[in-house]
């Protein structure tokens, strides 16, 4: 128990000295999830929002998929990620093997199901009307769109949420096609096995604090956004 | 009332299934300047089908839709901006009224200023001004309405089609639109197109009335043509007519025809056709007059001696069921001419009915 306690001492006394080995860490983290959530919003949204609401032969099969995605192992996912990027692959000439980039690209692929997959559960709580009403009252069908994803704005929120909670958290794909090098493609779950390893069991504590802290964080966030009041913009009134 | 005008709308020919059952199929429909048109029918008829197609929110399988007559689609951006559509739900968004009502006017890129003016002007004409800034998730039922509404018309449409307008609300919400209603028909939209499954509410606020069933026009003309001849069984009991037993058409004295009911009665009745059709017979019990025994004859052909056989109130009038030597008449009388003939269950009474107050249609 002593262990545990001295290692929580040091490891808060780790965070506090701004030791900049922690800090580059977790903003190295915080840009390749960061990113490869933005990379699954800018790819799910519309993805789920077309198999939200488009009506086609094979729809059940296209969601059947993506909700498969929700399940994808990263250590599979960055095994495939990873034979793409290789010398040998198919994208082995971009040289990403080993950069953020490849990170990038592995969380990209289990992030974006995620969002795909809440974004298609969210317009599809929406009435259809009213896309209909909007276009009764002489909006465009682009507009009667927006609209509709305003209204699913909430749901969406969750999207990001759940996106980014997938890929903060995991170490399997970042491992195999990051390689854990220091001051280049360490994140922090990768961070927290090799110090793990290393028996510095306060500088893993102290990473595995900071993930627990930016994932309350991120969902604290979210919460806050899906309680707010009804925005209400200047009054009319003057 | 307003002069009917331009035609501004004409579906010809529109036909539109889903999972090949036929919904919607009528040769033509037409929106002129200036009438309240309301496509009446019973629930299920595609009356809202066709709204949707004639306000170029659905696409027919096939058929065209013109619009000052040019052959127009969904996205032709001219009739987005003057047909403007309240469905039968009043589908709020998120936000404030005045972010409702302002949609519309964002999408036709109006100023702010003209944009303001409007939203006020809307709500007003609704009745609902102070709620302007309240966020729509506050709002009660009617309010909801009021404020769908008031968002269509902010956009001073040029056709305002009207989905049901009071069908989710409670009687004393629905007397209060319904009055706001009549007013806003004849003071803004130059054609407004009414979808209802209410006679009442047709025949109370339409210039003209297009009769659907199951998906086809039926009838299409004046409340008063249609109240006064009605074209098929279906429009005669829809608008309220009461069916009697069958008969024969037969011919009488002086060329006159009589109805030869199978009951052995028989009722005069004018422009009914040449006699020797087997027909069924309908009246209104709006068109049964009553009278005291032994009152003095009227100008009425047909008079009956009757009794009371049942009383039920409806509101501030009672429909009565007489019977008369096997012959049943259903009469509708205001609670005072109740109370003056003192009719009651098996009160004697004398029933009368106009020659041509008769609708036949062949059996």
């Amino acid at each position: 128990m002593d262990v545990f306690v001295d290692a929580l001492g040091e490891a808060l006394r780790l965070l506090l000295s701004g030791d900049p080995y922690l800090w580059r860490i977790i903003a190295r983290s915080l840009q390749v999830s960061g990113g490869a959530v933005l990379l699954g919003l800018l790819t799910g949204i519309p993805l789920g929002t077309w198999l939200g609401l488009a009506r086609f032969p094979g729809r059940g099969l296209a969601v059947a998929l993506v909700n498969t995605g929700l399940a994808l192992p990263p250590v599979v996912v960055g095994l495939f990620v990873y034979i793409l990027l290789s010398r040998q692959g198919p994208l082995g000439g971009l040289g990403w093997l080993y950069t953020p980039s490849a990170m990038i690209s592995a969380q990209f692929v289990l992030a974006a199901p995620y969002v795909a997959a809440i974004t298609l559960a969210a317009v599809g709580s929406v009435p259809p009307e009213l896309r209909l009403q909007a276009r009764a009252l002489g909006a465009s069908r682009w507009q009667a769109l927006l609209l509709h994803l305003r209204e699913a704005r909430l749901a969406l929120m969750a999207a990001v949420a759940a996106g980014f909670g997938a890929v903060i958290s995991e170490v399997g794909a970042v491992m195999m096609v990051g390689g854990n090098v220091q001051g280049e493609t360490r994140v922090i779950t990768t961070a927290i096995m090799l110090e793990t390893r290393r028996g510095r069991f306060a500088t893993a504590i102290a990473f595995g604090l900071i993930l627990l802290a930016i994932a309350f964080a991120a969902n604290a966030f979210i919460t806050r956004v899906q309680q707010a009041q009804p925005r209400r913009r200047r009054p009319l009134t003057s | 009332m307003r002069r009917a005008g331009e035609l501004l709308l004409r579906g010809e020919e529109l036909r539109r299934a889903y999972d090949s059952q036929v919904v919607v199929d009528v040769e033509a429909v037409e929106v002129r300047a200036g009438e309240v048109l309301a496509l009446l029918g019973p629930n299920g008829a595609g009356k809202s089908t066709l709204m949707r197609l004639l306000a170029a929110l659905e696409s027919p399988d096939s058929g065209r839709l013109l619009y000052r007559g040019r052959a127009v689609s969904r996205d032709d951006p001219e009739l987005r901006r003057a047909a403007v559509a309240v469905l039968q739900r009043p589908y709020l968004w998120r936000g404030t009224v005045a972010q409702n009502v302002e949609f519309g006017l964002k999408a036709r890129r109006l100023p702010s200023a003209e944009r303001r003016a409007r939203i006020r002007e809307a709500l007003g004409t609704v009745g609902v001004g102070h709620l302007l800034d309240a966020p729509v998730d506050t709002l009660s039922g009617g309010e909801a309405q009021r404020v769908a509404l008031a968002r269509a018309l902010a956009l001073e449409p040029e056709i305002l089609f009207l989905d049901e307008p009071t069908a989710d609300l409670d009687v004393t919400l629905r007397r209060q639109l319904l009055a706001d209603l009549e007013w806003i028909v004849h003071h803004s939209a130059p054609a407004i197109v009414l979808i209802t499954h209410d006679p009442g509410e047709a025949f109370a606020l339409a210039d003209r009335l297009v009769v659907i069933e199951g998906g086809r026009i039926v009838q299409t003309g004046t409340p008063a043509e249609i109240f006064e001849a009605p074209a098929t069984e279906f429009v005669a009991s829809f608008t309220g007519a009461e069916f009697m037993l069958s008969g024969r058409l037969e011919e009488a004295e002086e060329g006159t025809v009589v109805i030869r009911l199978d009951s052995g009665h028989a009722l005069e009745c004018a422009g009914c056709g040449e006699a020797g059709r087997r027909v069924r017979v309908a009246y209104r019990p709006e068109d049964v007059a009553l009278a005291p025994p032994g009152s003095p004859a009227t100008s009425a052909r047909n008079r009956f001696d009757a009794k009371v056989a049942r009383l039920r109130p409806q509101g501030g009038l009672v429909r009565l069921r007489l019977e008369s030597d096997g012959l049943s008449l259903e009469a509708v009388v205001t609670r005072h001419s109740l109370e003056d003939l003192g009719l009651e269950l098996g009160t004697p009474v004398v029933a009368q009915i106009k020659a041509a107050a008769f609708h036949v249609f062949p059996e």
